[in-house]
């Protein structure tokens, strides 16, 4: 058991997301930067697909109530065991009573902690990611108390691809296929998409980040259809909306391009007023 | 004439059988393709959206498929190879032929259109000049036709709502719309499945959840199905909203006949 003494700014649990229902209008949620999220569970050789905590800006304060592994990727913000500095991507081993906390915000914005055996939060629709109204929580609260699952089998094989380090999280690019109402921009259109460098609008969450400039205004409006994770909408004044983990499924704004996974990772950890630029994939 | 109108009747139904429509296959991210059928909405759109879809799902595995209006989405977990699976679809598509029952389900829905829940019943009744019985009868008239389930989980984007009945959004959206409520938004009706913002006119309330995710099956309705909604007092939608927390409560379904098509 991990007791929450103080929540943190927007502490969630997530897992590789909730797939299956998006013909009923259900988001996959999951972590918003998974690759990060995988790497922490894959220093303990946790499943893929075990639950961890995503925090958002400002860490939480939780205590253990017993012997488990941890370890912590992502942005860095500081973490101690009863104040005293750990790294991230380490593993440690936490007693009872220890405390984990977090301090100073050192660059990115979300950092991801794993559990030996991850979180055992309630499982609904196949998966464990918070999202009102599927979970009843939708962020941790003060006095929530969170249980941890079995331990993994030992010796498992798990290999740690991608390593977050592989990853320059400073990198403006963000590298887009052309999505379905690519051609609906006049070349004018395409040219400021393609070449302009965009601020990360205040307005930037788990549903999706804005851009604060706008490109000449349309009119196309197409029938609601499906949308993405990662999706590029471009609303009639010319804002551009990059839909993110928890978005709405289908969508009336034209999609005119679509990030990688890797893209939409490195977004999640930008904040508000940082430099984007989407680089098209041929 | 008898003979005409069958001859046109035989062409009529080989034409269905035999002219498909014309469709896009857009790539969408490395793991996701469009299909997209000619940009009206109608039921024949829908009808072979959905036989299309289940002859996917056959077919093909590994793909959540998204139907909606004009489009299909097939959306993968993996990178796809997509000119091959575009020839696969396309064939699939061409051959086949036979027309492929589509499950459709036909649901009633209580609504309660007491002043309590439809807030802005008085203020509609008002602009459309029409008094509130006239409202409830040609509300609860239609067959409605779930176009698409998005916006938020549950939520049905429905047609086929009477044109007397269309009227614009409130200017200003409310901040917190309670769950089960019903209302008009321009040529659109429908139910909030959870509270939410929202802009549309609120004419009452439905004491049921076609969306619950304590349920082994959450969210019965699926796009294709039809609406029909009836109208029932005070009384009954507090009776109704004590059964549906009990879980004693179930919603009249019937089984529709697609061979019609």
């Amino acid at each position: 058991m991990i007791q929450v003494n103080k929540p943190g700014l927007y502490s969630t649990i997530q897992d590789a997301g909730r797939f299956g229902y998006r013909d009923k209008g259900v988001p996959i949620s999951g972590a918003m930067d998974q690759f990060s999220a995988a790497y922490a569970n894959a220093l303990l050789r946790n499943e893929k697909s075990a639950a961890v905590m995503e925090i958002t800006m400002m860490g939480p304060e939780l205590v253990f109530d017993g012997p488990v592994r941890i370890a912590i990727s992502g942005a860095d913000m500081s973490p101690q065991i009863n104040g005293k500095a750990i790294q991230n991507n380490e593993v440690y081993e936490l007693k009872k009573e220890d405390v984990l906390s977090f301090g100073k915000l050192k660059g990115r914005i979300r950092a991801y902690l794993a559990v030996e055996g991850g979180f055992n939060t309630e499982q609904v629709m196949g998966s464990r990611s918070w999202y009102v109204p599927i979970t009843e929580h939708s962020h941790l609260t003060t006095g929530y108390s969170l249980e941890i699952g079995k331990k993994p089998r030992a010796n498992r094989k798990t290999k740690t691809k991608n390593l977050p380090s592989e990853f320059n999280f400073d990198q403006k690019e963000l590298e887009v296929y052309k999505a379905p109402e690519f051609n609906l921009l006049t070349g004018k259109q395409k040219q400021q998409v393609l070449n302009g460098i965009f601020n990360v609008a205040k307005e930037n969450n788990r549903m999706a980040y804005q851009l604060k400039q706008q490109i000449l205004p349309h009119k196309y409006s197409i029938l609601t259809s499906a949308t993405l994770p990662g999706t590029v909408q471009f609303t009639p004044s010319g804002k551009l909306i990059i839909l993110m983990k928890d978005a709405q499924t289908t969508g009336g704004y034209p999609r005119i391009l679509q990030l990688t996974d890797k893209a939409i990772a490195l977004l999640a950890q930008k904040r508000t007023g940082e430099e984007v630029r989407f680089s098209l994939i041929t | 004439m008898q003979r005409i109108s069958l001859n046109t009747f035989t062409i009529n139904f080989i034409s269905r059988l035999l002219d498909k429509f014309k469709l896009e296959y857009r790539p969408y991210g490395d793991k996701a393709l469009l299909i997209e059928w000619p940009r009206t909405v109608n039921e024949e759109v829908l009808n072979d959206i959905l036989k299309f879809k289940n002859l996917i799902g056959k077919h093909l595995k590994g793909f959540e498929l998204i139907p909606s209006y004009n489009s299909l989405a097939l959306i993968a977990r993996k990178p796809i190879d997509h000119k091959k699976l575009k020839a696969e679809l396309k064939t699939l598509y061409k051959d086949n032929r036979v027309v492929n029952l589509v499950q459709r389900k036909l649901w009633h829905i209580p609504v309660c259109y007491d002043n309590s829940f439809g807030i802005d019943m008085e203020a509609f009744s008002l602009a459309k000049k029409m008094s509130v019985e006239r409202i409830i009868e040609l509300h609860t008239e239609p067959l409605y036709t779930i176009y698409c389930i998005g916006f938020l989980p549950g939520f049905m984007y429905l047609g086929g709502l009477n044109e007397a009945l269309y009227q614009p959004r409130r200017t200003e959206p409310r901040l917190k719309i309670p769950q089960g409520s019903v209302g008009i938004g321009g040529k659109q009706t429908g139910v909030y499945p959870q509270e939410s913002p929202g802009g549309w006119n609120i004419i009452g309330n439905s004491p049921v959840k076609v969306f619950n995710p304590e349920n082994e099956d959450p969210c019965g309705v699926s796009v294709g199905d039809k609406i029909k909604f009836y109208p029932i007092d005070k009384a009954t939608h507090e009776l109704i909203t004590i059964q549906v927390d009990a879980k004693i409560f179930h919603l009249e379904t019937y089984e529709l006949d697609d061979t019609s098509k």
